[in-house]
């Protein structure tokens, strides 16, 4: 059974589609990279798949997996830095779904969460308010805090964006290990080279998808200048969509 | 002498122990609250939920004349209908709370003043919008404290939720659908906080037992726990002093609180230990790592 299956999926805001007519699959512990321009409906895909943004047509499953087996990185900007958390308890907030509304957080908990800390390397670094982390720390205390999820489908959205080599080296490590675990990986990117070295399926998105495949088949110059081409403003006037969804492309 | 001044006050008038009895279980309640307001960037929210709450509180008072619990009883439906109200309105159609909330509230306070002065005298309309903590009764007080206990006691209920969705809300509607009953119940205990300040500090002041021991506790701790304690102790504190300052001066109670509350405001911007501002400006010589 797929990990995710997206039927005819449109995904938008205003009822003016930001991604329009997806279809495909995702096979268990596939490791997926997708890629598109600004505006190509990335982050939008990415919502949709998480169940924060619901379809305006068509359908997503998830292969059994409720939201809870479901791991989402953000890109930071929604995160209120100033909040006075320190990393250990941020970090700890990935433990939700062992612990919930109530759950106390013992010893082995305690372990666990210094355990995923250590694992971004930022051991040393438990007590320090969130607000007083560098973008770089930010990102491996993101990571951290997925690792605690546990999840079963990890979806992440433009997690290396403006962070050094360094740093994108240590957490890719962690992407890949999560691949070898048998997880399903699910990335928004913008690294052509990473995508081609480190992925092995492919989303060129241009609203609409442009090809979705094995990487090295999908990723070649064409079905990239035609994902540059896309258009990115909606058109307010635009007519309802009488498109039946069954097209996709190759 | 020192006895006579800070403490005989309240050996001497039993009206003196309520009004005391009642700024600490506003302390309590309150502050916990305010800090969240605050770090929620919620501050101005509370004030205007605070005129929000005039429309209840003044049908209250046309109903049965000053009693308190009518005018209670009121001001929560009020504040209630307009904090859900905005509340819905601000989820379902992506208008921002605080303009969601703006307009409610405006409503709100004008229909109140009319309610008060349609009925009342100049003095009925002072009394309900600065209080009068110095007249609390009996029944009153346990009004006062009973609302005190569902705060702590709901606060505890909502505190997980409520922290993860202020620090990081898309993550918590991943992973639960908390968010947005806490935040809703967060709202009704601010509305519960309000009118409970109302009886001693009215609707104009109300909120101040609230906001500024909150921002006097963001001058001293990077800690959530370490700031809601501090903002009891400051709440407390500014409270206890405020009746004493109004027994010996004869100022108005709930002016008073808030003014004592606001020296030590002024006090921890200028000295706080995290951001004050003679820290800034000698901040000493920078550390080595």
């Amino acid at each position: 059974m797929a990990a995710l299956h997206l039927h005819n999926v449109t995904l938008g805001y205003d009822r003016h589609p930001a991604v329009h007519h997806l279809n495909g699959e995702v096979a268990p512990g596939a490791l997926v990279a997708v890629i598109g321009p600004n505006g190509a409906g990335k982050s939008t895909l990415l919502r949709g798949i998480v169940g924060i943004l619901r379809p305006l047509d068509g359908s997503i499953h998830l292969g059994g997996l409720d939201s809870r087996d479901i791991a989402y990185l953000p890109q930071s900007a929604e995160i209120d830095r100033s909040f006075p958390i320190s990393v250990f308890d941020f970090v700890g907030t990935g433990l939700w779904r062992g612990t919930g509304l109530f759950g106390g957080i013992g010893k082995a908990a305690r372990d666990k969460i210094l355990r995923a800390i250590a694992a971004v390397g930022l051991s040393g670094f438990e007590n320090r308010p969130i607000g007083t982390l560098s973008g770089g720390q930010m990102q491996r205390v993101l990571f951290a805090r997925v690792l605690l999820q546990d999840a079963r489908l990890i979806v992440l959205d433009e997690p290396f964006n403006a962070i050094d080599s360094k740093t994108t080296a240590d957490l890719l490590a962690l992407v890949k290990l999560w691949h070898g675990e048998g997880r399903t990986v699910f990335a928004a990117l913008h690294d052509m080279e990473m995508v081609r070295n480190h992925f092995t399926e492919t989303l060129v998105l241009a609203r609409g998808p442009v090809a979705w495949g094995p990487t090295a088949e999908v990723l070649t110059p064409d079905n990239l200048m035609v994902a540059m081409r896309m258009c990115e403003a909606f058109d307010d006037s635009a007519a309802a969509c009488g498109e039946d969804g069954r097209s996709q492309a190759a | 002498m020192i006895h006579d001044v800070l403490i005989g006050p309240f050996t001497e008038f039993e009206f003196m122990r309520r009004a005391l009895a009642a700024v600490i279980a506003l302390s309590f309640a309150g502050a916990p609250i305010g800090v969240f307001l605050m770090l929620r960037r919620m501050s101005l929210v509370g004030d205007a939920m605070a005129h929000a709450i005039l429309p209840g509180a003044a049908v209250g008072f046309l109903l049965s004349g000053l009693n308190l619990f009518a005018m209670t009883a009121g001001g929560l439906i009020a504040g209630f209908a307009v904090a859900i109200l905005a509340g819905v309105v601000a989820r379902s159609t992506g208008l921002k709370e605080d303009a969601s909330l703006a307009t409610f509230y405006l409503a709100s306070l004008a229909l109140g003043v009319t309610i008060v002065s349609i009925k009342g005298t100049n003095i009925d309309l002072l009394h309900v919008l600065f209080g009068n903590i110095l007249a609390m009764d009996d029944q009153t007080l346990l009004v006062v404290a009973f609302n005190a206990t569902v705060t702590l006691l709901v606060l505890a209920v909502i505190y997980r939720p409520l922290v993860i969705e202020s620090v990081d809300p898309l993550f918590l509607r991943t992973v639960s659908r908390a968010g947005g009953p806490a935040h809703l119940a967060f709202l009704a205990l601010v509305v519960i906080n309000l009118v409970n300040g109302f009886q001693a500090l009215g609707t104009l002041l109300a909120v101040g037992l609230m906001i500024l021991p909150a921002g006097i506790a963001r001058f001293w701790s990077r800690d959530l726990t370490a700031m809601i304690c501090i903002a009891v102790i400051a709440a407390a504190v500014s409270g206890y002093a405020g009746l004493v300052l109004s027994f010996q001066t004869r100022v108005p109670s709930g002016p008073a609180i808030i003014l004592v509350a606001t020296v030590f405001y002024v006090g921890s911007v200028l000295f706080g230990r995290v951001g004050g501002l003679v820290r800034q400006m000698f901040p000493g010589r920078h550390l080595e790592a």
